[in-house]
Order: structure tokens, then sequence, then C-alpha cells
């Protein structure tokens, strides 16, 4: 079915779908939507979730740990500052091996304060164990969100699930979502099987054990484990959703017009629309330009990348973010991957889009027609849109 | 109201709280865990926050737990009851689970007073039904005895220590208690390790309640008082005859002192008996200083017959 909607409801029409036994949710710019849209479905009585309202982010990650490890199916929402406050218990939710599905509304880190888009806080969860999707536009939101369900739940996986989607650029911006009928969401997602559930009281475990040095080292291998069981069940419940949908999900990330491409950009998230507009504008003018969009950033498919990446002449890698006293995580992420390779593309980085500023077709065009003039990898950044 | 026998009884039939956990010799935190989880018939879930008893029962392969128990971090633990709790009250509503289950925290003064308040305000404003036990030993006993919103004025703690400038710490200890009354839960106590029987009763009367539960627990610690290992007891009595800690309840509003001592010991005698009180006798400010203390104790213990006088069970 398909209806004119904002980013925020198709999440929040696929969790009504999910319909998860616990929800804890604190509201927070440009997220808030989402706990409203929830709230209203539970107080319609349109959903069995007990909600879930908390004082803090904090405590809304922290309450779905107690309510994962009790047995339930679980959920949140969060952005920025409340993925911040969230972090310290999203590693324990991780250590836990607790399948906590969250939607991220990207927004940047204070300070100076703003609400607006950029991808500061996905960056501080990146080493947290926490599974990370990037979606380009809100049909790829409603359809990763059911998507990361089931990947969370998978048994070898057991790990939260972080669904990016940019704040107001996605969230707030209406577009035409196709909605699965409700039976064929819910009977995709199926039951939710909790392993050694605290409310099993016959069966008594201890949760959240303390562990010195003699076992500390062997369970984080455990949970390195369950990290690496991601891409291949990744791949598996891409295949049953695009049966399901008819929507064609193959891959850790979408190549577009990518394997010819000589010039190549690479970036997360809803910059990749733009992107595509910009990689045609290019190849009218007889340019060969393409565009890599990972969908799966945690873990980090490192050779599959490098493979799509590896004939290009040059790549400019796209961070909407800084990572302070470095260069750019994803840029890192692709320079790592083409490493092992002894014929490998130009490197260059850019930083863009912080704060919500906004970048256009004609901006990336300008850094497509800068790309053949830089000659080798270069170890300093590149901005789009800067007022130097 | 059960019994010494019937507590006992049920710690014969299983065990909840096992022995082999690594707690200080001496420390009155296992009494209380077990005489609160042996005054509960029904099966339990159980949530701490990282302290003392945490790190003592919980360490990796073993567990001295015979009940589920969770752990997630500091200053959550009743943010993590609230999860348990929720997801109980949806699988049931799912009919995937039938069986009555009861929730407790068992948390110490820095999880509850300090770093938990917050999470505590919150699912006690929210009204999830769990009893939360604050096992207040009156410092963060667990990383070596600094300083919480707990510790009574002057006592000296790693990072309030008696000083020529600073005699241990300035400030008078919050009254918890009083705060969660103010949450206008149905039932709020104050009970000591020195009663263990009044703790069961509370225990159980607490149980009755649908919504939070809230007992404060005066529970000595022997190495951070400074008292030798078999005192716990005797300083947790003395705490409650010289009314620095009185027992009562509040119940759905209405106080009730539980004991009232018959006559009026001074301070001084519990202070005495204490290493981190010692300077007090030493340094020429102390008979000041215990003045002040004294003068604090009646205070909150006139206040609080004012208000059992005033806002007293009705018959």
């Amino acid at each position: 079915m398909r209806k004119a909607i904002t980013g925020h409801k198709a999440v929040a029409e696929a969790m009504r779908q999910i319909e998860p036994d616990v929800v804890a949710v604190y509201p927070i710019t440009p997220q808030s939507e989402i706990a409203e849209y929830y709230a209203e479905y539970v107080h319609e009585g349109v959903v069995r979730t007990e909600l879930i309202p908390v004082e803090s982010e904090h405590s809304a990650l922290s309450a779905c740990i107690g309510a994962a490890a009790a047995g339930g199916r679980v959920m949140t929402a969060t952005a920025s500052q409340g993925l911040a406050l969230m972090v310290e218990v999203l590693y324990i939710a991780a250590g836990l091996r607790l399948p906590i599905v969250m939607a991220l509304a990207n927004r940047s880190l204070s300070a100076p304060i703003n609400i607006h888009c950029d991808h500061s806080d996905a960056y501080l969860a990146r080493d947290s164990g926490a599974v990370q999707i990037f979606c380009e536009n809100a049909q790829e939101a409603y359809d990763y969100t059911l998507m990361a369900q089931k990947i969370a739940e998978d048994e070898k996986v057991r790990l939260p699930v972080i669904v990016n989607l940019d704040g107001f650029t996605l969230t707030h911006s209406v577009q035409v979502v196709d909605l699965l009928p409700d039976e064929v969401a819910r009977k995709f997602v199926g039951e939710f099987k909790p392993l050694y559930p605290l409310l099993d009281v016959e069966q008594p475990v201890t949760w959240g054990a303390f562990a010195m040095p003699d076992y500390y080292f062997e369970l984080k291998r455990a949970q390195q484990a369950g990290m690496e069981a991601v891409p291949e069940v990744f791949l598996k419940v891409q295949k049953d959703f695009s049966q399901i949908s008819g929507r064609p999900y193959s891959g850790f990330f979408e190549g577009y017009r990518l394997s010819d491409a000589e010039y190549v950009l690479v970036v997360l998230g809803s910059t990749a629309g733009t992107a595509k507009v910009a990689v045609d504008e290019m190849r009218k003018k007889g340019w060969k330009v393409g565009l890599l969009k990972p969908w799966l950033w945690r873990p980090f498919p490192a050779k599959e990348i490098a493979d799509a990446l590896k004939n290009a002449k040059v790549v400019a890698v796209l961070d909407r973010a800084f990572s302070f006293g470095s260069m750019g995580a994803l840029f890192e992420d692709v320079a790592s991957a083409l490493y092992a390779y002894e014929r490998r593309p130009v490197l260059v980085n850019y930083i863009y889009g912080l704060g919500g500023r906004d970048t256009s077709v004609p901006d990336l065009i300008k850094v497509f027609e800068e790309l053949p003039k830089i000659g080798k990898t270069e170890w300093a950044l590149r901005y789009i849109g800067l007022r130097e | 109201m059960p019994s010494i026998k019937v507590l006992a009884e049920r710690e014969e039939k299983g065990v909840r709280f096992t022995g082999g956990h690594t707690l200080c010799a001496g420390c009155a935190e296992p009494m209380v865990v077990r005489t609160v989880l042996n005054a509960i018939e029904d099966p339990v879930v159980v949530a701490s926050p990282t302290g003392c008893l945490e790190v003592a029962s919980s360490r990796f392969p073993g567990t001295a737990w015979n009940v589920p128990w969770i752990h997630v971090a500091f200053e959550n633990a009743a943010a993590v009851i609230s999860g348990v709790e929720a997801a109980y009250k949806a699988l049931q509503k799912r009919g995937k689970i039938s069986r009555r289950i009861r929730f407790v925290v068992f948390a110490g003064d820095g999880g509850t007073y300090d770093i938990g308040l917050q999470a505590l305000s919150g699912a006690l404003e929210r009204g999830h039904d769990f009893l939360y036990v604050c096992l207040n030993n009156e410092a963060y006993m667990n990383t070596g005895v600094q300083r919480s919103s707990a510790t009574p004025k002057c006592a000296s703690a790693t990072t309030a220590p008696y000083g020529e400038a600073i005699p241990g710490k300035p400030q008078e200890r919050k009254d918890l208690t009083e705060i969660v009354v103010a949450h206008g839960i149905p039932y709020v106590a104050q009970a000591a390790v020195s009663h263990l029987i009044d703790l069961a009763n509370k225990v159980e009367r607490a149980m009755k309640y649908e919504g939070p539960k809230f007992i404060n627990v005066l529970t000595t610690c022997p190495l951070g008082w400074r008292t030798p290992r078999d005192s716990a007891i005797q300083q947790s009595k003395l705490a409650v005859e010289t009314r620095y800690w009185p027992l009562y309840e509040v119940i759905e509003g209405r106080y009730k002192i539980n004991y009232k001592p018959k006559e009026r010991v001074p301070i001084e005698e519990w202070l005495k008996t204490q290493g981190r009180f010692r300077h007090l006798f030493r340094d020429p400010r102390g008979k000041e200083l215990i003045a002040q203390i004294q003068a604090e104790v009646d205070r909150r213990w006139e206040l609080l017959l004012e208000k059992e006088k005033c806002f007293g069970v009705q018959a």
C-alpha cells in the first residue's frame, strides 16, 4: 500500500506492525514524533505494547535492557544527545547480547547545540557493538526497521541494531512509502524466541555478571563472533525481504552506476539521493562517475566495498562528522579496506553537511570535477560547503 | 507476620541467596537480602546496580543468586526493573505468562541516593509494581569508602577525610526516605539490620500493595565504619536507640513509628564506637560538632513525631 508519509511515520508504522512487547522512549528533536506516534497507537489500543515513558534516554535503554533480558521484544528510538546519554548502556546491551532495535534520527552533537542532521551521533556509537544500518529515504527506513528486527534476533547475532535516518531530511519530509500489509510484515518478523529469559523463574539465570581478567576476554571474543555473524544473516534477511516486498535488496551497499566508474563518491544516508542526481548529470556530460552507498556500516563490509572500489581512479569518501584528530571514520574504513590491494584508487576525504548544512547537486558536481586533479591519496581533509 | 521459624523454613525449602559470595566478614548485606527474599513467598526477579552486593555475588562463572538476577550499570537499577516489570505485564497480556512474579531491587546508597536517584524517581512516578530495597551503608564502600549523600555529617570518608581545615564530611545526610514519601507511592519504610523481624514484617506488608514500594535499610559496614567485624548488629541497634535511624513506615501517606526508644541515648554513644568519627573525640572542634549532630538528630526525630501525630495511621 503506497502512502505519502514522513520518515518518522514510516518507522512508526514498521514498529506498529512489529508490535514489540515493550517500547521505552524519551522525546528529543528530531526523534520525538516516533515517540508520539507510538504513544498514540498504545493509547488508542491499536497495539498491546507496554509503553514506558521514561525520564531520560539513559533510562530508556536501561528499561529496554531489562525488558529484553526478561524475555520481551523491545524497541526504542533516539537522536544526538539522547544517544550520547545512552551510550554507556548501549555497550552493555551489546555485551549482554540483547536484540534491541533502535531508530536513530541522526542529529549533530553539541556544542554548539544544533538540532539538524549530521552523523556525529552514529559515529559516537561506532565501537559500541551495535549493528548500524544507514537509510537513504523513508522507504529504506521502513524496510530496514523490519529487517533490523530479524537481524537482531537471529540466534547467531543477538545484538542491538541501530537504523539510522537523517534528522529532518528524512524524518520530517513527506515521501511516498510502500507499506507491506500488516499480516505480511508480521509473518516476516515472526515470533520472538528469548534466550535465558529472567522471567523463567524455574531456571534462574544471572545476567550482567562480573568478569575478571580470567574470563572477560573470552566473553568479549564471543560478542565479536556475534558481530562476525551479521553479514551472512544480513544477506539472508535481505533476500527474504525482497521476496515479500518485491524490492530488490541485495548486498551490503548500493552501487549506483558504479561498475565502470572512474570517479566514485562514497556516502552514507540521504545525501546518496542527491549524489545520484549529480552522477546522472555528470554521466550526461560523458564523465564515468558512480556512487557507493553503504547500507551496513557496522560491521563494515570491508572486502566487498574494496572489491567494488578497487578499479576506480579516484574515490571521494564523504564523512558527515569529524572524528577529531584523525581522518573521517568512513574514510578510514575505506582506506583500510583497500590496503590489501596492490592496485588501488587515489583516496580523498571530504567533510560535509555538519549541523544540517545543505549539500546540493552543484556541490557534489564540484567534487566530481575536482577529483581528476587529485594525483595521490590525501591525508588532509577537504570540505564541502564550508565558508573559510 | 513471618516469624524466625517461618523465615528459616522458607530458607530450607530453597535458598534464594546462597553462601560462597565474597562479601566481607561481618557485612550486614546478606542478612538483609536473605530476610527480604525469605519474606516474599512468590517467585521473584531481582535487579541490582553496580556495588558491593553485585560484585561480591556475581563473579563469572559463579553466582550466589538462586533467583533470576540482573545487573546492568550503577545508575539504572530502577529503570532496569521498570523494563523487566513492563515485559512481564506485556507477556501476561499476550497470555504467555500466568504465574505471579514479584520484582525486587537491592541497591546501595550510592546507587540510590546519588547516581540512581533520577531513575528511581522516574520509576516511582510511573508506578511500576516493584519493591526497592536500599542497602544503606552510608558511603561508596565498594570503591573504598568515598562519601555519598547518605554519609553522615562529620564522618571521615576517603573523599571527605578528616583534615586540619575540614573535619570530615561538612554536609548533613540527605533524607531520602522523605524524598521517596513525596512521590506518593503506597508504601515507604525505614528498617535496620538489627531488627530483622521488623524488616520481614515490612516486606510482607509492602508486598500487599500494587505499585512501587521502598524500604531504606540501615546496613552497617564494619569496613567503612571502622568497627569490629562482629559489631554490625550492635552498631545498627545503637543507631536506632539514639534515634539516629528511626524505624517507621509511611503507608498510603500515613506515618507510623514502629519503635520509640524509651530513653534518650546520646548520639555520642554511637559515634564513639566508630573509627569514622574518631577524630571528633580528639579534635578541639569535636565537642561543638557532636552538639550539632545531636541537634540535627533531635530535630529530625521531633519532626517525625509531629508527622506521626498529624498524619498518623488512622484507627
